[in-house]
């Protein structure tokens, strides 16, 4: 019996090796390779790729991707959770039709829908074209190609998974316990910050870590909305194994940013966890 | 003695159902009422208007002669037991007791007294680090009152606190919150659906078929003088015999089983005895009439000596006091 169940499994496991296990090997031992004159990889064993990284000018992107990561977290959570929460609250016909809406941009392409806020952003862009025909300004906002640009792109993006992890969480969450709360005296603010923000914690945690792993890679919104100047460490990759054809140093770079994810949400849970403690032994 | 909670013409209808059709209810302060009645007759409903969680259609709640439909359930000075606990998942025991002293921004040093209090109360002390997941049923029960009763509300909604637990412990905690009751002082509203229950707790009961309440008494007179059909078989065992236009109602306990040899008496019925059950303390016998194709059950001492037969045939007498006439 137990021999047979163990049989369902190969199948995932399989997608597993092929999809995720072998590719991320290829790119690991990529890394440790040489790159040859003409970008073609040479099979000689070398640590020189990673002592690159060491370059000040990588640890800058790295600290900048870092930052923006961090602030398209805390601004999907600040925009998702109260809209998650509006729609929990919605009756069950109107919350299928929210739901739709927050998850249509998945259905256009990335790239066309990046190119869309370009068309409405740029100097001759909807939005300067407007105001100047008002009169309201008299030369155009320079909305396009900065920092900000690039954050509203990452946020607008990835707001979706932010939004459906905390609506789950706010699904399955009790009424009777909040009823429990305002029964006990509890206002409405109250009941929202003792009772449901914790007990949806699982929901922030997820949608969290979905938008900041997401955003740390993140390269398409920075190419087409940041311009030269606002490059992120996801451009610098996708230039070594596009235009520079620099496969080994890509990989490397890949390696490191992807141990530097795994150790941020490590610590992650960590910080909740002794936050928890800390909670129970408050009082 | 004092009014403490005035529904007066309360209606709920949830879309075109009317749930509770216009009642009226004057409840005393320090008392223990019982609503009592079958599943889905809106005893749940009635409770949650009193708590401020579902608005009236029409009429208004008074509680202490102050109309509330316009105050917010976390402003009205009462509390709830929930029928399933609801107690708070992420916080200790402790600190669900103490969520209400806490919202009400009572000073810490009062909060540790009443704290104490209520634990010792409950006994809960030695439970006070746990996580509700931690806790037998029985133990979240308690919870579920120490944090309503810390609170020292004027009136305590219980909402079939009991329900999810075993005999024996059902048992217990009756006693427990009925001398609870006793000593703060509390007004309780209680809802079960198990008669047994109420019997033992209630000071009145009101019994309640599909949001009408029936009648309104105490257990004594609710058991003894059923004002209804609907009163009469819900509430402990019942025979009915159909008299002229009425019916008549006797308690198995006042049936008389006569040998029909033994003349004396004149029996008011006869039939042979059909079955008979063996409980303990009681015996039950059923009695198939002769005239009517009724099965009468009559209760017997449990350690009187075993007399009858089956197929025996017998007769039937009752004290003329202990028959209840109804209306069709
Ligand atoms: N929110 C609601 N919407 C529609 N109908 C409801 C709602 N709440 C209760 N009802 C209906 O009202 C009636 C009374 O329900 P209520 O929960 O008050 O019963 P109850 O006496 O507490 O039953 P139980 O003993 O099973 O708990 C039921 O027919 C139920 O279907
Ligand atoms: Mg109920």
């Amino acid at each position: 019996m137990l021999s047979r169940t163990r049989w369902l499994s190969v199948p995932a496991l399989l997608w597993l090796a092929f999809f995720f296990l072998i590719p991320l090997l290829l790119v690991i031992a990529l890394s440790f390779l040489e790159r040859g004159t003409y970008g073609q990889v040479v099979y000689a064993f070398t640590l020189n790729n990673y002592s690159r990284i060491a370059d000040p000018l990588y640890g800058e992107v790295l600290l900048e991707t870092l930052a923006v990561s961090l602030l398209t977290t805390f601004l999907t959570l600040l925009i998702g959770y109260p809209l998650a929460y509006h729609i929990a609250r919605l009756e069950r016909g109107w919350q299928h039709t929210w739901l739709l809406l927050v998850m249509m941009p998945f259905w256009i392409n990335f790239l066309v829908r990046s190119y869309a806020w370009v068309v409405i952003l740029r100097s001759q862009g909807v939005i300067n074209t407007l105001l100047l025909s008002l009169g309201l300004i008299d030369q155009p906002l320079s909305l396009l190609y900065n920092s900000a640009a690039v954050l509203l792109g990452m946020v607008y993006a990835l707001l979706p998974f932010m939004v459906l992890p905390v609506y789950v969480s706010l699904e399955q969450l009790d009424r009777r316990k909040l009823e429990a709360a305002y029964d006990l005296g509890a206002s409405p603010w109250r009941a929202f910050w003792h009772i449901t923000l914790p007990l949806t914690k699982s929901g922030v945690v997820t949608g969290s870590i979905l938008v900041f792993v997401s955003s740390i890679g993140m390269f398409v919104v920075p190419d087409v909305m940041g311009g030269a100047k606002s490059a992120l460490i996801g451009n610098v990759i996708q230039n070594q194994f596009l235009s520079a054809r620099d496969w080994p140093f890509g990989s490397a770079l890949s390696i490191v940013l992807m141990l530097l994810s795994v150790m941020l949400i490590f610590l992650y849970f960590r910080a909740i966890r002794v936050q928890e403690r800390e909670g129970r032994e408050e009082r | 003695m004092k009014t403490i909670i005035q529904l007066h013409e309360v209606e709920k209808q949830f879309g075109q159902q009317t749930v509770i059709p216009p009642l009226s209810l004057a409840i005393a302060e320090g008392e223990f009422l019982t609503l009592l009645g079958p599943s889905g007759c809106g005893k749940t409903t009635l409770l949650r208007m009193i708590a401020g969680f579902e608005q009236p259609t029409s009429g208004e709640i008074l509680l202490d002669g102050q109309p509330i439909s316009q105050v917010p359930p976390y402003k009205r000075d009462m509390n709830m037991v929930f029928q399933h606990y609801a107690l708070f998942p992420h916080m200790t025991v402790e600190e669900n007791i103490l969520f209400g002293l806490k919202m009400k921004k009572v000073p810490a040093a009062e909060q540790q007294h009443r704290l104490e209090e209520v634990l010792q109360l409950t006994r809960l002390g030695e439970l006070r680090r746990r996580m509700p997941r931690q806790l037998s049923g029985g133990q979240q029960q308690r919870v579920a009152i120490a944090r309503a009763i810390i609170n020292n509300p004027k009136v305590l909604l219980l909402d079939e606190p009991l329900g999810a637990l075993d005999y024996q412990l059902r048992k217990n905690l009756q006693l427990e919150l009925k001398n609870l009751q006793k000593n703060l002082g509390i007004t309780f509203i209680y809802v079960t659906h198990d008669q047994e229950e109420a019997m033992a707790m209630s000071d009145r009961i009101a019994v309640m078929n599909r949001g009408v309440i029936e009648q309104l008494g105490t257990p004594q007179e609710i058991y003894l003088r059923p004002k209804s059909l609907f009163v009469a078989t819900f509430i402990g065992e019942n025979n009915l015999f159909r008299h002229r236009d009425a019916i008549l109602a006797v308690r198995p306990e006042k049936v008389k089983v006569y040998k029909m040899a033994s003349g004396g008496e004149q029996p008011r019925r006869t039939g042979r005895i059909a079955d008979i059950v063996f409980l303990g303390s009681l015996r039950k016998i059923f009695i198939q009439l002769e005239a009517e194709e009724t099965t009468v059950l009559a209760h017997e001492n449990g350690d009187a000596d075993p007399v009858w037969q089956i197929g025996e045939r017998v007769g039937l007498g009752w004290a003329a006091e202990d028959e209840v006439t109804l209306p069709c």
